[in-house]
């Protein structure tokens, strides 16, 4: 951000313009997809719907971070949309602030119970 | 001509401040089905998170939390909730593959975007049918 904000420099909208979040939005979007064509292949590889074959896939390393980095995508992505919902529905600040912050909060605590789901394997 | 052309501008009904008595009557254009349908099954997914989570762990958690797993998800409510998360991904899915590629300005022609709305509301819908077909046991 500029700290020569003054005059014509000066920023007239909040959230960056939103380029970022946009850009974001895309990146995890890219990550999500990838995921999906790895997570299908890995499933069939390994043997389909037992839970040994289910269980062995999570318990590699590599599938845990790969996972939670998969997980922190879709919150991160989450977070910009449903922000953007907030932003085109609500109108008054005040109440746009409180369901933005709830959101935020529900994103953090299901972030917390990806990770406790996945090391506890 | 210039008459003709009034007359049909004056049969097409405008519509400002949009309200919800208004909305049933309002025809979208393809593409913005698809586009509210995204925001829809996004805000279903986002809605349903610690549901998903909640059946991740317990397909996880241990041999015998993946039993109650099944007999969960043997119950129909829970299958015709299932059901719904699965369109809702699956559209989202679509859509957003179609949204990256016009990010990259391939499809974005009137004609080519529309057809690209119509495959996104099929390849969605017949996934769900299939995977839904299987999860009632059809096949």
């Amino acid at each position: 951000m500029s700290t020569n904000n003054i005059g014509p420099k000066r920023l007239v909208v909040g959230a960056h313009y939103g380029l970022k979040e946009w850009i974001i939005q895309r990146i995890t979007a890219v990550v999500m997809v990838v995921f999906t064509i790895v997570l299908l292949v890995a499933y069939f590889v390994s043997g389909g719907a037992t839970y040994e074959a289910w269980a062995g896939l999570f318990s590699n390393q590599l599938m845990k971070l790969l996972t939670f980095l998969t997980f922190l995508s879709v919150f991160y992505h989450a977070w910009i949309g449903i922000r953007d919902i907030w932003m085109d529905y609500i109108k008054p600040v005040a109440i746009r602030l409180t369901l933005q912050v709830l959101t935020v909060l529900w994103l953090v605590a299901c972030a917390a119970y990806a990770a406790e789901i996945l090391w506890k394997v | 001509m210039v008459d003709a052309h009034q007359d049909a501008k004056k049969a097409k009904p405008v519509y400002r401040n949009i309200g919800l008595a208004q909305l049933i009557k309002y025809r979208l254009p393809w593409a913005g089905k698809v586009s509210i349908l995204h925001r829809i099954s996004g805000a279903a997914l986002f809605l349903l998170l610690p549901f998903m989570l909640y059946l991740f762990d317990q397909s996880l958690a241990s041999e015998l939390s993946f039993m109650q797993f099944q007999e969960f998800t043997d119950h129909i409510l829970v299958k015709l909730i299932c059901l719904g998360l699965i369109w809702s991904f699956l559209h989202h899915f679509c859509a957003g593959i179609r949204y990256l590629l016009l990010d990259l300005e391939i499809g974005v022609e009137k004609i080519a975007a529309q057809k690209s709305a119509i495959i996104v509301l099929i390849v969605s819908l017949t996934l769900t049918a299939a995977i839904g077909a299987k999860l009632f046991g059809l096949f």
